[in-house]
């Protein structure tokens, strides 16, 4: 029961009756459905606000990359300077930024010039600039003035070298009133510049929540085994400390207070697992990612008793990765 | 009571009571619900006109009283010099014009707009006397006059069974002029109308009677002289007869400005005075004619209403009143397709100023000023500005490139651009910033999606709001936006999947 529409839509459109089957969740319903009914407003600054994110995460023991500095007001260029200049490596961000605008990450120094991942150079009036930008509200929601995080650059665990291309490898955990419900890696790409938004590109890697193993991947939409760069096979791609790293998302239903939760995970060579940051509305190309509906398992959490959803961490995320173990290829 | 319910609630609430107001102005008080509706209206000019003796002059002009299927939208009194008044006298209404010294010719004019609605003429009971007075007929000359009355009466009687068809078959004979009796009575009474004489021979029938003055609403006529008909008393109510043909009832047409046997006009200090009548119908509106007639009586939903604003106001309002529609078309091409754009609402202000540029040279100059823009930007970018100065200097670029464009267009005769103005400036600044960042962060392709997105719902909701349906609607039933914010509460509550995401998804399917 498909429509043809090739023009617009280049492959189709699909029946709404055979999505929902499938226990696909569409944006109107989560908006609707989870995010209005289960995110109270005022918890969102706690996720909105980096900042608030790291002060909140280190009351909870949950690990976050180190946090250099912060800049409240506007810093002079010499306050900049100053931080800048005795690291190597860093980023600098906006706190209240979204969908990882303003993001700038640096991985070296070359002189007087700043190194980029992908290895264009910048100079410290750049990144001054960039600070002044994040200052003005440039990157925030509703152009509010923001301020600005320098924070130490992850370093990050070897296993995924293989299957990123200059850019940052993180993972996507949905926490659904406290129980970690699916799980992405997501994959920059030549193709995505070195980002990992799926919609400029990157690869989504669905990750089995039982055992840290890939279990589909998706390029724009479509199915792929292989990175496209580094020619890898996903097949043979599992995530480490995996059992820890569901641990730490399920804690984070604690330390937000938001019953539908996207939680931003990097891997460290040392510290394993960080918390990069959390999302109170999360996208929903998570299901692309896994080939799978979120929506059969945000209702099976929803029809649990209150004995069960009172549940500890290390209960509830055992029995997320046994039930929502992914169901073996056919 | 769950959330859901209540918007389910409060939107039947806000459609019912939207819905009926809509109803009501449209029913009660006349707005129409569709565009282009006009109605007549009828402009009745009386002229009063006499020569004046040179001292003190005084004329009483009788005016038309309320009628029920006539509604008066407005008068107007024109009498240059003299003194002007309006007196009430015995349930009439008298105009009276007076001057101390006045000669020669004098015209005094009265005019009024009239709007015929459906409905009985008159109203019932009239306070008029039933009382008859006899025709006195004593002398001999006129005893064969007296027989020729009681003659025609006494045929008449035998003919009808009751009052009113006694009057009607009355009114045929005297209309008759192979009846001898009633030619020696027409001969006799030579000099008096023929509604005298009806008047006359009703009253010698022991029948109370009076005339109505008025005159027969036809396109186009000039120095009319007010026709007569007949009103009597059947011993419970007044009918009213057309005099030529006998047949009861007021003539569709006719506009009743006297009723009972008064003088229309009197005139002191003068000489030759008469009244003429001149008819023009004029087809209005039919909103303007349910405006005027319900702001005589101070209807409080028109009173406390846009339309007590003046002019100038209203149609600046006429604009507000289409930001919801443009709203609703976001609102819907977000929630069922999910289209892209920059700015949730970017695109209704680009829309209005597509209405008042027309869609061509809106969009043609939408896009010089982005690409300009945006072209301006990138320079700017590299100079190391706050963010706040930055804009501020594009909007300052925007109204640059704004006047340039009026002027070099106007130069080449394109007037069409000098409409350019009517382009929010800060919007399209903060536009051409959020697009440079995007062009740097995601690329040139994205830009396009957006600004493509933003232009296409702009163009969608242009189209939907210069449609002059609902332009009407929103502007005359403004009350219908309580309708309008009732579906939007109720499309905000649609959970299922967006247009797009039927392709976004369709991986999953296979």
């Amino acid at each position: 029961m498909r429509l043809q529409l090739p023009s617009f839509f280049r492959g189709g459109l699909v029946s709404p009756f055979a999505l929902k089957k499938l226990g696909v969740l569409g944006m109107n319903a989560r908006n609707v459905q989870y995010i209005a009914r289960y995110n109270d407003r005022d918890k969102y600054p706690i996720v909105d606000d980096k900042l608030n994110t790291k002060r909140q995460a280190k009351r909870y023991r949950i690990p976050v990359p180190e946090l250099i500095a912060a800049f409240e007001t506007q810093p002079s260029r010499k306050r900049v300077m100053e931080v800048i200049e005795p690291l190597e490596k860093f980023v600098i961000k906006p706190a209240r930024g979204s969908g990882g605008k303003g993001i700038l990450v640096i991985v070296g120094r070359d002189g007087d010039e700043y190194l980029k991942p992908s290895g264009n150079k910048v100079t410290a009036l750049d990144i001054q600039r960039h600070v002044s930008n994040i200052h003005s509200g440039l990157y925030s929601l509703g152009g509010k003035p923001d301020r600005v995080m320098i924070e130490a650059l992850v370093d990050f665990d070897p296993t995924f070298d293989k299957y990123s291309f200059e850019g940052v490898p993180d993972i996507r955990v949905i926490v659904f009133r406290g129980y970690p419900v699916m799980a992405m890696l997501r994959c920059s790409t030549h193709d995505s510049d070195g980002k990992a938004n799926l919609h400029q590109g990157a690869v989504g890697v669905g990750v089995d929540l039982a055992t840290g193993k890939a279990s589909h991947a998706v390029q724009r939409g479509m199915r792929v085994d292989i990175h496209p760069d580094t020619q890898m096979p996903f097949s043979d791609l599992e995530v480490p400390d995996w059992q820890e790293l569901v641990r730490l998302a399920a804690s984070c239903y604690e330390m937000t207070g938001l019953g539908y939760l996207g939680c931003d995970i990097v891997l460290d060579r040392k510290r394993g697992p960080l918390l990069l940051e959390a999302n109170a509305r999360p996208g929903l190309a998570i299901q692309i990612a896994n080939g799978v509906g979120l929506r059969t398992r945000l209702e099976h959490i929803e029809q649990m008793d209150l004995e069960q959803l009172e549940k500890n961490v290390e209960e509830r995320v055992a029995y997320s990765m046994d039930y929502f173990a992914a169901k073996p290829l056919a | 009571m769950s959330p859901r319910a209540q918007v389910y609630i409060l939107a039947a609430l806000l459609t019912l009571m939207g819905a009926g107001l809509t109803i009501y102005k449209n029913v009660e008080l006349g707005f129409p619900l569709l565009p282009g509706e006009y109605r007549t209206v009828w402009t009745i000019e009386a002229k009063v006109g006499f020569t004046a003796d040179g001292g003190p002059a005084k004329a009483a002009l009788t005016l038309p009283r309320a009628q029920r299927n006539m509604e008066v939208l407005g008068e107007t009194f024109s009498s240059s010099g003299y003194g002007f008044n309006i007196i009430s006298e015995d349930d009439e209404y008298r105009a009276v014009w007076a001057k101390r010294q006045a000669s020669g010719v004098q015209s005094l004019f009265y005019q009024l707009d009239v709007h015929q609605t459906p409905g009985a003429a008159l109203e019932q009971p009239l306070d008029l006397s039933t009382e008859v007075v006899k025709p006195l007929l004593g002398a001999r000359e006129q005893e064969a006059v007296r027989q020729a009355i009681y003659s025609v009466v006494e045929t008449a009687r035998e003919r009808s069974s009751d009052t009113r068809t006694f009057t009607s078959e009355l009114l045929t004979d005297l209309a008759d002029n192979r009846n001898q009796d009633r030619n020696l009575i027409f001969g006799y009474y030579k000099d008096r109308s023929f509604v005298d004489i009806a008047l006359l021979v009703l009253s010698a029938a022991d029948i109370p009677a009076h005339r109505i003055r008025g005159l027969y609403l036809e396109d186009d006529r000039r120095r009319l002289d007010p026709e007569d008909l007949l009103e009597i008393y059947d011993g419970k109510r007044w009918v009213v007869f057309e005099p030529q043909s006998g047949s009861p009832g007021v003539p569709k047409n006719f506009f009743i400005w006297q009723r009972g046997g008064k003088s229309l006009l009197d005139v002191e200090g003068g000489r030759n005075s008469g009244v003429t009548f001149s008819v023009i119908s004029n087809d209005v509106p039919a909103r303007d004619v349910a405006m005027l007639s319900t702001s005589q009586e101070k209807e409080a939903l028109v009173d406390f209403s846009i339309y007590s604003l003046p002019i100038e106001q209203q149609s600046i309002f006429k604009l507000i009143l289409l930001v919801p529609v443009g709203a609703l078309v976001v609102v819907l091409l977000r929630v069922f397709v999910g289209l892209r754009t920059s700015g949730t609402f970017m695109p209704v202000l680009l829309a209005i100023a597509f209405i008042e540029t027309q869609l061509f040279t809106g969009l043609a100059i939408f896009v010089l000023i982005l690409i300009l823009g945006l072209w301006i930007r990138f320079y700017l970018s590299r100079l190391n500005l706050l963010l706040v100065a930055r804009i501020a200097a594009v909007v300052v670029t925007v109204v640059i490139l704004m006047g340039a464009i009026s002027v070099v267009s106007y130069k080449l005769g394109i007037e069409q651009a000098l409409t350019v103005t009517f382009f929010p400036m800060i919007i399209l600044a903060w536009t051409i910033e959020r697009m440079s960042i995007v062009w740097e962060e995601d690329g040139p392709y994205e830009v396009v999606i957006q600004a493509g997105g933003s232009l296409l719902v702009a163009v969608i909701a242009w189209w939907v709001m210069t449609n002059r349906y609902i332009e009407h609607w929103t502007f005359n039933f403004p009350e219908l936006l309580l309708v309008l914010l009732g579906f939007i509460m109720i499309v905000g509550n649609y959970t299922g999947f967006r247009l797009g995401e039927l392709a976004r998804f369709r991986q999953l399917v296979r």
